[in-house]
Order: C-alpha cells, then structure tokens, then sequence
C-alpha cells in the first residue's frame, strides 16, 4: 500500500500476505492457557497463518489483594505481554488464539480475553500438573468452557489420560487429548475437539 | 476481578447489538435488535477495524497510523502488536475513531449469537487447514 515504514520503527504492519481479506467481516477468538513453558506460543504458532504476534496489556490497579504482585502499596502496575495468531476460517470469519499464562497474578488479562471468547484450550505438561489447578477452577468458575490438551514433551514420563483426568479432578464431559504443540495437524485436531465439545454442549443446552 | 460472577454470554450478558451506523450484521447474527440501540457493543481485542473512505488522518499521529493500518480489516489485537501500544490504549483510540465515523468496527461473533451455524462454519474452516 506504499505505507511509510521505515520511519515508524517499531511502528510497522502486516507483512506482505499477512493483512485480512477485505471481505472478512466477523472474528472469533479461542485461548490457549497453561504455565510458562507449556507450549502455548509454539501451538499458537503451530496452527497461525501469520507469525505470532504479541500484544501487551498493562493494569494499574489497588494491590490490595493481589499480593502476588510485587509493588509498592497503593496502585500497581503490570504489563503482560500475550502471543496470538490468526486462522482465517472463510471469507468471511477470521479465527484469533491468544496464548495467555495461566497464574492467578495474570488474570487481570482474562476480563477482555475471556469475554465472548469461544472457549479455551488448558494446555499442560504433566510434569508440572499443579499450575494448572488454579487455571482449571477459574474457568469452572467462570463458565467458560474447556478442553484439556497434554502436551507432550518427551522427557516426561507417560501418564494415561484418564489417569491425568483423575489428577486434575476434571469433569468426566470434559475433553482431554493429547497434543504435539509443534505439529501443525496435531494442535488444529486440538482445536477441533474443542469446537465439537462446544457443539455438543450448544446441542444439549439447546433440546432442553 | 469484577467478582459479578456473570457467566460470559450469559443472560443480560454483553450480547452484541452491532454498530448502529450500519456495520455489517449478515453472518451468523441474530437478535440484533434486542436492547437499548444506542448501546455500543464493547471494542473487543478481535473487533475488527475498518478505515471508512476519505477518512482525514487529523492531527494524532496515532489516530492516522491506525486509519493507514485498516485500510483493511485489521483486529485491535493486531492494531495493538503493530503499533506496539497496549491494546487498552488501542481500544481508546479506536473509540475516538469510531466516535467520529473515521472507522468502522466490526463486532466480534461468540456462539451465543447463532452457536451452531458459527461453530460449523469454524469446524469447516479448520478442517481445511
Ligand atoms: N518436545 C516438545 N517440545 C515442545 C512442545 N511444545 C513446545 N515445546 C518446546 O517447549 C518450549 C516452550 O514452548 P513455548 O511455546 O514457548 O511455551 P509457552 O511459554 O507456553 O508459550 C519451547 O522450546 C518449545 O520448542 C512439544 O509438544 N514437544
Ligand atoms: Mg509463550
């Protein structure tokens, strides 16, 4: 579009084949949430049609209860940055996935995230089953419904999935697969089974 | 932490209503009307910006890197990563854009609009990739 790059710096835009199709008219989103390190960045870029891009968001807040955040008394501020990438499903509908941490200290992240998103992928590596406890009792909590994808790395020992269910005292409906974050088919398979939950879930509030 | 407890796309949740300057409500929308009109639907990080023809960039930097960057379609998710300001920062400055007519924004769908057509046409689009 002959848009003056260089002199914006950082203050670039879409690279060549990275703008939406004219013609998209509606977005949805899905999120990604696990502990550092899951996998999140690398599923999001796994399935993304663009690099992953990051957006950072910043709160000032009372730190009165939220004493996981290191600051002075008063007002705190924190910024956490978010991957997402983008699945163009049509003409006309565009697919966001945001990658965002699972710690409670982040969840001041989840109000916009959450909000009218599809649903959400728990990522985690059963070696470090525990940070995901907090994540999955806020999504129950919340309504916000979920799969569970085990990511699996291949120095952890294998688990099997009904095992990690019990582990993680998930609800018997609740999908739980395993994923290769880094396989472009394994994680949109992922992403499948949390469309066809969602569906089966829009089927049965739907009869009632 | 608003601690409402209000469950996302709920009853009396933030249903979209759509722009009421005539952004595009075909896809998948239903019950458009239903609410107050002049009720805005919230800029959400994957609403979808949109440059109106003749826009003026005015005299915000700002304000004109974003009227250059939706030339298309363009979400302020990535408006926020491209920009690299904070996607509440974006927001704001997409309201004053929307506010003035210099952009259209396009609302994001979520499956409590018509879930079953939307989750369809989201399997049927995954599946392709
Ligand atoms: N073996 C293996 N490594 C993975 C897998 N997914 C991610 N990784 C690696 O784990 C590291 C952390 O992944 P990343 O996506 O950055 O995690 P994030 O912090 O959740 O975004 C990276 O070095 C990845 O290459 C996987 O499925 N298998
Ligand atoms: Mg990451």
């Amino acid at each position: 579009m002959g848009s003056p790059r260089s002199d914006l710096g950082e203050r670039t835009g879409p690279r060549a084949g990275d703008e939406l199709s004219p013609s998209t008219v509606a977005a949805v989103k899905v999120v990604v949430v696990g502990g550092f390190g899951v996998g999140k960045t690398t599923l999001v870029g796994a399935v993304s049609e663009i690099r992953p891009l990051t957006t950072e968001e910043t709160m000032t807040q009372a730190s009165v209860g939220v004493d996981d955040i290191a600051g002075v008394e008063g007002k705190t501020r924190t910024t956490v940055a978010m991957d997402f990438g983008r699945i163009s499903l049509n003409d006309e509908l565009v697919l966001y996935l945001f990658g965002t941490p699972g710690q409670e200290r982040f969840w001041f992240l989840w109000k916009g995230l959450f909000e009218g998103a599809l649903g959400a992928v728990v990522l985690i590596d059963t070696r470090r089953l525990e940070v995901s406890f907090d994540v999955l009792g806020r999504l129950e909590d919340r309504g916000v419904p979920f799969i569970v994808a085990v990511n699996c790395f291949p120095d952890a020992p294998p688990h099997p999935l009904e095992a990690i269910r019990e582990a993680l005292d998930l609800e018997p409906s609740v999908p739980i697969v395993e994923c290769d974050a880094r396989s472009r088919a394994s994680s949109r398979d992922t992403l499948l089974v949390l469309m066809r939950y969602l569906y089966d879930l829009t089927a049965a509030t739907q009869e009632r | 932490m608003s601690g409402t407890g209000a469950r996302p796309g709920g009853a009396g949740g933030p249903a979209r209503r759509g722009w009421p300057d005539g952004a595009p409500e075909r896809l998948y929308v239903v019950g458009a009307a239903e609410g107050p009109p002049a009720e805005r639907a919230p800029l959400d990080l994957v609403t979808l910006v949109v440059t109106r023809p003749g826009a003026k960039p005015g005299a915000h930097p700002e304000h004109g890197a974003i009227l250059r960057l939706c030339a298309g379609p363009l979400s302020i998710a990535e408006l926020s990563a491209y920009l690299s300001l904070p996607a509440s920062t974006v927001t704001v400055l997409v309201a004053e854009l929307v506010e003035d007519g210099r952009v259209e924004a396009r609302a994001p769908m979520s499956a409590t609009a018509h879930p079953v057509a939307l989750l369809e046409a989201v399997m049927d689009g995954l599946s392709k990739i």
